[in-house]
């Protein structure tokens, strides 16, 4: 692929990607009053979306494969239970990881 | 500034570990497709956007038309414009307002709605520098991992899994400060089965669609939050109800 064409596909990703992240601000933004039904939506969605994003996430774990998706819902299982006992987000976080790290490496 | 500089450093290291790697990978299969590390800085300057940034690989290697990646990038990132609608009034007073609409990535997304700034500091410096110094990781990691190629020191598969950490995290907060657990169980039934019947690469927006509608109509019931001027700023006044 020539350089230009690769400039040009880079380009139109860039544009198109900020398009998805400015839709809510042209539409809902400027000086306007925001639409309730839009705080409202702000407000609650954010749980919804995280609970999206872990599913998201963890949606690679094969439970058919040869490690069943062990790995993944391991180091979950821990990362969770870790951070409902202690609170602590970098503890939970790293435990979780270095658990996932081990579980896939030396394991699986 | 400099507390809140180091606010904003620890709040992000979750995001560095997880950026780094993805982005040493992004860069390694960039230059693995024949483009060197100042493509990479470019991809990563202007796209910003993990996901798509993968594909786009393919896109360079392959020859894949205008317009069909113009639709691939808009329905891949789709879910981007959901997360603009937590922060239409809150960034619309920030100084840096282009910026944090153009940063606002996933795990920027997760970060600025879970932050809470201590007493006295600037709250839109401190969301400012999170979304900045992810952008940073982002950068870097796909530099090196395009500049250095295959000559890694050690073995890090799976240390991306902090991304997926890092979003357990933040549930399980939210999940203990929302007096209803509505919205998080309608998000996480609505994408199981949304996975189940779309697959993994395009559950994310009907998922997303179906949970707003569901949502919408259950918004008489959530509780009203007509005087909440500004989403997350006082997740105690959310779903007073129920």
């Amino acid at each position: 692929m020539s350089r230009e064409r690769a400039l040009l596909i880079i380009m139109i990703v860039a544009v198109c990607t900020l398009i998805t992240r400015l839709i809510p601000f042209v539409l809902f933004g400027g000086k306007r009053k925001v639409p309730l039904a839009v705080s409202y939506l702000g407000q609650i969605l954010p749980p919804a979306i995280m609970a999206t994003l872990v599913v998201y996430c963890l949606k690679g774990a094969n439970l058919f494969s040869a490690s069943h998706g062990i790995p993944e819902f391991a180091s979950a299982a821990v990362t969770a239970l870790l951070h409902i006992w202690k609170r602590n987000v970098l503890l939970s976080i790293a435990a979780g990881t270095l658990c996932y790290m081990f579980l896939v490496q030396s394991v699986f | 500034m400099k507390q809140t500089i180091r606010f904003a450093f620890y709040k992000t290291i979750p995001v560095l570990l997880g950026y780094l790697f993805l982005g040493l990978a992004f860069g390694l299969l960039l230059q693995e497709a024949g483009y060197s590390f100042w493509w990479a800085l470019l991809a990563s300057g202007i796209v910003y956007a993990g996901s798509i940034q993968f594909v786009l690989v393919d896109f360079l290697s392959g020859g894949a038309g205008v317009v069909t990646v113009a639709v691939m990038t808009l329905l891949i990132n789709s879910r981007h414009a959901f997360y603009g609608l937590s922060f239409v009034e809150k960034f619309r007073k920030m100084k840096t307002y282009p910026y944090m609409i153009f940063s606002l990535t996933d795990e920027t997304y997760s970060l600025l709605c879970s932050l809470k700034t201590p007493a006295g500091m600037e709250e839109k410096q401190a969301m400012f520098l999170i979304a900045f110094f992810d952008q940073i990781y982002w950068v870097l990691g796909s530099v090196l991992g395009a500049a250095l190629g295959q000559v890694l020191p050690f073995d890090m598969t799976g240390i991306d899994f902090a991304m997926t950490a890092l979003f357990i995290t933040i549930f399980i907060d939210q999940w203990r400060e929302a007096k209803s657990h509505i919205p998080a169980v309608t998000g996480l039934c609505s994408s199981v089965i949304c996975l189940l019947i779309f697959g993994g690469s395009n559950f994310i927006l009907p998922s997303l669609v179906i949970t707003v509608g569901i949502l919408t109509a259950l918004k008489g019931h959530l509780g009203e939050e007509t005087q909440v001027p500004v989403a997350k700023e006082t997740p105690e006044e959310k779903e007073d109800k129920i």
